[in-house]
């Protein structure tokens, strides 16, 4: 028994020598890979956060440390009283009520005219049907930006300068192809025998739409939802060039007016941003998941 | 079909979805969608089968389509009607319309001193902003598609630039490109990479790069997500057929991945060049201070003619802006033909 034990031993670590040294270094590199892997990360969300860092210092610190030479990364004073005062100055508010009722109604008026539109289209042939969905693909090659001057050639003759209804409608239009390609790509993956059951058992056209569709297509009007409101909310051009009374004036335009050639109130400015991004931020993580799913029902289809 | 129609009369309620599953249409729901599925039960496609109810009148239509027509005819299609009409119309400095103008409009952009400039900016604007999105965006969504701690703060980051208006980006960037107070320059310095400020938006050799690092900032977000859908699309048993055929890792990238993201590209670039080109925040905010048309990109240069130059020219703007619309559907069909050729030729 002795005898043999070395005689096998030697022949062993031949064949195996190889395999180890191929799993060490693949073990070396899964190893390195739980720290390297974070690291990048880190830098990769350092390099797309750090300008709103900076935005975040420069609102802690009054106007006058912003610019001042030379710059410094952290405030040389800090200042957090600038959220209160904005939070308290009523053309601040006067833009943020703009935003939040522009954006609101521009969502409800999208998902009323899109649902119908989208789910009647994925559900159903008709004369005419190709013909919508290619208007509709062409309004989305179309920008507000591009068609800006007959925009207000059309208000400006219709008297709707200067009105919450000029900006409303236009960021309806302009985000309801996208709605309802979304939708219109939930809606024709789910099987119509979903619905049929529910005809069977007496329900109605609407009555089938809103109990049995909408519930199953959720994520699909989450996702249009959100990216409706954050186009809505972040609109700028139709408003800088619709919008002259400085109290009607959303969120996008307004706080520009706090550093001109004439005034800088670089603290305000950044605070106002502040306030401006984190519910689109907070909208956009909540529908992270569905954001990857949501495009591609969307685009790529 | 016979067999359905018992089970769906037979058992109301019960099990509904089963009993109708082998039907062309159910007979119940609706006698329209039956008498067609009947008359031409042939030709349909097994998916349109499951997922339509079948032929309308386009009348029953119109009441559901006819909000969304509505909206579009008169916000989109009705103004690029009157931008059609304005560009041949002469206006007074208050925005009146004072008669017709004939072709004078189109001239006087076509001759305009500044249009070279202009469209030169345009064209780099546009190329090297998507291009650099596209390559960058390609590198953020396979690292995305990683699987590694803290991956979701990462996504979360990312998102951060696409969310956020594009005004308060640009306005936070003149900040950061600041000569005397921008962080840029500190951090440039501080590193010793350069020995003095740069003035990046008023220098006339940085204004442009400085723009077009700001659009590349605030397109990768986008971009990569809408590649991670396409990486996320590539199922995992290609990629292990490819390594037991012992392929190298840029090998597996350049014969397998990018091939098989071609719809994402597709769409990530066409998507890209029509956002770009109509970017009007970023341009128009970062190059506020420099006076004349030195570094404005066609939409910049448009909204300027109209709204903030000193003759207030409704009409020319207006031609300029057909230009434009004509200018990026010719992009856009160029574009997507080359890539239908070349699909052909492969």
């Amino acid at each position: 028994m002795a005898a043999v034990s070395p005689a096998v031993t030697p022949v062993a670590p031949t064949p195996v020598a190889p395999t180890t040294m191929g799993t060490r270094r693949k073990v070396g590199w899964a190893r390195a890979r739980r720290y390297v892997l974070p690291l990048v990360g880190l830098a990769v969300a350092l390099a797309f956060l750090g300008p709103y860092i900076v935005m975040v210092l420069n609102s802690l610190r009054p106007s006058s440390d912003v610019v001042q030479t030379p710059p410094t990364f952290l405030p040389r004073t800090w200042q957090l009283s600038t959220f209160g005062d904005i939070l308290g100055d009523q053309r601040f508010l006067n833009w943020l009520k703009t935003s939040l009722l522009v954006a609101t109604s521009s969502t409800i008026i999208v998902v009323l005219v899109a649902v119908p539109a989208a789910y009647f289209t994925a559900r159903f042939r008709f004369a005419g049907r190709t013909a919508f969905l290619f208007l509709v693909l062409v309004t989305q090659m179309f920008s507000p930006t591009s068609l800006v001057v007959g925009l207000y050639r059309e208000f400006f003759e219709l008297n709707l300068v200067n009105t919450y209804m000029a900006i409303i409608l236009t960021n309806s239009a302009f985000n309801l192809a996208f709605a309802v390609w979304i939708l219109h790509g939930f809606f024709s993956s789910i099987p119509k025998e979903v619905e049929e059951a529910a005809h069977l058992d007496g329900c109605s056209r609407v009555g089938t739409l809103t109990r049995i569709m909408l519930p199953l297509t959720l994520p699909g009007v989450v996702t249009a939802v959100v990216f409706t409101f954050i186009a809505a909310w972040n609109e700028y051009v139709v408003a800088l060039t619709l919008m002259l009374d400085d109290a009607k004036k959303p969120l996008t335009v307004g706080i520009t007016s706090y550093v001109t050639g004439y005034e800088q109130h670089w603290d305000q400015l950044f605070a106002a941003s502040i306030i401006a991004i984190i519910p689109v931020v907070i909208l956009f993580a909540f529908i992270e998941k569905h954001l990857v799913g949501g495009l591609t029902a969307g685009s790529i289809k | 079909m016979a067999d359905a129609h018992q089970g769906a009369v037979a058992e109301p309620g019960r099990m509904p979805v089963a009993a109708t599953a082998s039907a062309a249409s159910s007979p119940v729901s609706s006698p329209v969608s039956s008498a067609v599925s009947t008359s031409s039960g042939g030709p349909t496609s097994g998916r349109r089968r499951r997922t339509l109810h079948g032929r309308t009148s386009p009348w029953v239509a119109l009441l559901w389509l006819g909000p969304a027509l509505l909206l579009i005819i008169g916000v989109v299609v009705f103004p690029a009607f009157q931008l059609v009409k304005a560009a041949f119309s002469r206006y007074s400095i208050t925005g009146l319309r004072l008669g017709d103008a004939g072709a004078t409009n189109f001239t006087n952009v076509l001759n305009h001193s500044s249009l070279i400039t202009v469209l030169t900016n345009t064209v780099i604007w546009v190329v090297v902003v998507v291009a650099l999105t596209v390559v960058i965006s390609l590198a953020v969504a396979q690292f995305l598609a990683k699987d590694f701690f803290g991956r979701k703060v990462v996504r979360w980051a990312i998102i951060v630039p696409w969310a956020a208006s594009l005004v308060i980006t640009a306005k936070l960037f003149t900040m950061i490109y600041d000569y005397y107070y921008g962080t840029l320059n500190l951090i440039l310095q501080t590193l010793h990479i350069t020995s003095g400020p740069i003035d990046f938006l008023g220098d006339d050799r940085w204004t442009m790069a400085s723009m077009i690092w700001v659009g590349i900032f605030v397109s990768v977000p986008f971009t990569a997500y809408v590649f991670v859908a396409g990486l996320n699309a590539i199922p995992t048993d290609v990629y292990e057929a490819a390594k037991i055929d012992g392929a190298r890792p840029w090998q597996i990238y350049w014969r397998i991945t990018l091939p098989l993201l071609r719809p994402a590209l597709i769409v990530a670039s066409v998507l890209n060049i029509i956002y770009v080109f109509n970017s009007f925040p970023i341009v128009y905010t970062l190059n506020d201070r420099n006076p004349g048309f030195l570094h404005d990109t066609t939409i910049t240069f448009m909204y300027k003619l109209a709204f903030k130059s000193a003759e207030k020219d409704v009409g020319m703007s207006a031609a300029a802006g057909i230009f434009n619309v004509l200018l990026i559907l010719v992009v856009v069909v160029i574009y997507l033909r080359t890539l239908k050729w070349q699909e052909q030729e492969d």
